[in-house]
């Protein structure tokens, strides 16, 4: 703007002072993999204005073992085994969905019984591994009481996995066409009471967490995405319900006896971080009352149905799916007769999850990216397989 | 003021609850009889010899492929002492492999397997937890006394013990052990031919 300065009778030239521009740069933070917040090994890298996330890219694989490939060259039963080791907190909804898709392919039908027991300790795990989520999830966010607490409560369902399956996480449990054998005779008894001690504790995390005002700030209005958005990004489970959408495997196709049973569906609203804890409280909740129903239905009975023990299903394909806790977990499998499957695919819900994180996190800040992360309650071992 | 006594409050009775924890090397928490730990041969007391006749269907069905076997002649058989006309010579499961999940436990028609109660036997060395048959049936025998063990499933390797189980087992209908499952023709005769096959 030269014009306007006044001449001078120095004869100098004039010298323009820049206007003021902010010399930053965005900066690289690299988050993981051996990140305490990242629930596994899961590399995240983040481009942050300052401590805004600018951008986001994951990386994962850290944990790849091949377990799809592996499918292929193990007889149906052993498969059991390996996805007992995907998603590790759920153990046996993963077996029912191994079991129920070579059982449609076989067309068979496991016992009642064995239909109940299975979906009792679904229904536990999905206890198991909620409260799992609360503990990890509140640590994300600096609070460790709730760890401890739901540390004590996943300690008791474990302890009655060991007196059902004899192990208390790996259990390889479920049989193609049944359970391996019979519950023992306190089992309703001591799941009645668990159930009691459950909701109690369910209860104390609520109390804990929902209502605290540090929780609040943290998880109110962070990470929002819409029924809409989280439906075209394929999330499932209570990642999806968090954000208003109804869809639960258990409902929408039921598989077992989940038709005989009476549950809500918790739906959530904002679709915020908040929402999806919240809906795994509810959802918590939901399952204490399924394991009693499901008690009430049980009677005695044979728990495996009388099929050849090595299963050998024709040749054929399937697909099976059954609501994890993390979501929509299916299976599909591709046959030729005999004892192993031709070719097997998974359909993660922890991995489809994950898709919606850099729309989640952009915008916000590093440390909600964990908080983030944690409501997506993604377990590695399933997200790389 | 009133909120920092209701606090001690919360901290006395914190401290006078029971405690849910154990010092684990200390002390032992009490496991289940269906605790899967690792598995062990068990012995057949009246004959005075293992179970297992070595005839490799759990070496077949295990995923890791964490054991071998080898079957031998049983000289109590032509003594006439024994039903076996086979029996394990040798036998070598890698624990640092197996991942108990008790799938040999299932497939044998003999009861030789068993799951024990055995779950700490960390070693110093990498292949120490390669254990042989005289380790395997010290755990089973072990395990045999702790929970008071007795064969579950008909011995296939005598046709006629095997009628008479099968006849109990008609009359015990209420059991829950399947009888399809133990009459499965396929995986109780193993051909050496077979398991070559198999392994290749
Ligand atoms: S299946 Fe049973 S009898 Fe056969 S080798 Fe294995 S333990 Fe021995
Ligand atoms: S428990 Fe499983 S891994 Fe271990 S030896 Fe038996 S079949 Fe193999």
């Amino acid at each position: 703007m030269t014009e306007n300065v006044a001449p001078t009778n120095l004869g100098s030239t004039i010298i323009q002072v820049p206007s003021p521009e902010p010399g930053t740069v965005d900066m690289m933070v690299n988050m993981g993999p051996q990140h305490p917040a990242t629930h596994g090994v899961f590399r995240m890298e983040l481009r942050v204005d300052g401590e805004q996330i600018q951008d986001l890219v994951p990386h994962i694989g850290y944990l790849h073992r091949g377990s799809e490939k592996l499918c292929e060259h193990e007889s149906y039963s052993q498969i059991i085994t390996l996805f007992d080791r995907l998603d590790y907190v759920s153990n046996f909804n993963n077996e029912l969905v191994i079991v129920s898709a070579v059982e449609k392919l076989m067309d068979v039908a496991p016992p009642p019984r064995a239909e109940l027991i299975r979906i009792i300790m679904c229904e536990f795990n999905r206890i198991a591994s909620h409260l799992l989520f609360y503990g990890t999830f509140a640590i994300d966010m600096g609070a460790i009481t709730p760890l401890l607490y739901n540390f004590r409560d996943r300690e008791k369902i474990q302890a009655l996995f060991e007196s059902v399956s004899g192990a208390r996480m790996m259990h390889n449990y479920f049989r193609v066409g049944g359970v391996k054998e019979d519950v023992a005779d306190e089992f309703e008894s001591r799941s009645l009471a668990l159930c009691d001690e459950l909701e109690h504790g369910i209860d104390e995390t609520d109390r804990l967490l929902t209502e605290n005002e540090i929780f609040l700030e943290r998880t109110s209005g962070i990470g929002v995405i819409s029924g809409e958005d989280a439906l075209d990004w394929g999330l499932s489970g209570p990642v999806l319900r968090a954000s208003g959408v109804p869809y639960d495997v258990r409902v929408d196709e039921p598989y077992s006896r989940y038709d005989e049973l009476d549950f809500g569906i918790p739906v959530g609203s904002a679709g915020d971080c908040w929402d999806r804890f919240y809906v795994r409280i509810l959802e918590a909740r939901e399952s204490v009352s399924i394991i009693r129903q499901a008690i009430a239905l049980m009677e005695p009975g044979d728990t495996m149905s009388k099929i050849r023990r090595i299963a050998r299903p024709p040749a054929g394909e399937v697909y099976a799916h059954c609501e994890n806790p993390r979501g929509d977990l299916g299976v599909y499998i591709v046959s030729e007769g005999g004892e192993r499957p031709y070719r097997l695919k998974v359909r993660p819900p922890s991995f489809c999850n994950l898709q919606a994180l850099r729309d989640l996190t952009v915008g916000h800040y590093i440390a909600d990216a964990v908080v983030i992360l944690g409501t997506l309650d993604i377990v590695l071992g399933e997200v790389d397989r | 003021m009133l909120s920092g006594f209701r606090g001690l409050g919360v901290t006395l009775r914190g401290a006078l609850r029971s405690k849910v924890t154990s010092e684990y090397p200390k002390e032992h928490l009490p496991l289940d009889n269906r605790f899967m730990g690792f598995p062990a041969l068990t012995w057949d007391v009246p004959r005075d010899e293992p179970y297992c006749t070595g005839c490799m269907v759990c070496v077949r069905y295990c995923p890791t492929q964490c054991m071998s076997a080898k079957m031998q002649d049983n000289e109590k058989f032509s003594e006439g002492v024994s039903h076996r006309k086979k029996i394990i010579e040798s036998f070598e499961i890698n624990l640092g492999r197996c991942i108990l999940c008790g799938i040999c436990v299932d497939v044998c028609n003999f009861d030789a397997i068993e799951m024990s109660l055995e779950h700490e036997r960390s070693e110093r060395l990498r292949n120490a937890n390669r254990v042989d048959l005289p380790t395997l049936l010290d755990m089973g025998r072990v395990y045999q006394v702790e929970v008071d063990w007795k064969q579950s499933k008909p011995n296939a390797a005598s046709p006629n013990e095997r009628a008479i189980a099968k006849a109990a087992a008609e009359e015990a209908k209420t059991a829950e052990e399947s009888v399809a499952e133990t009459s499965d023709p396929d995986d109780s005769v193993t051909t050496p031919e077979e398991t070559g096959e198999d392994a290749a």
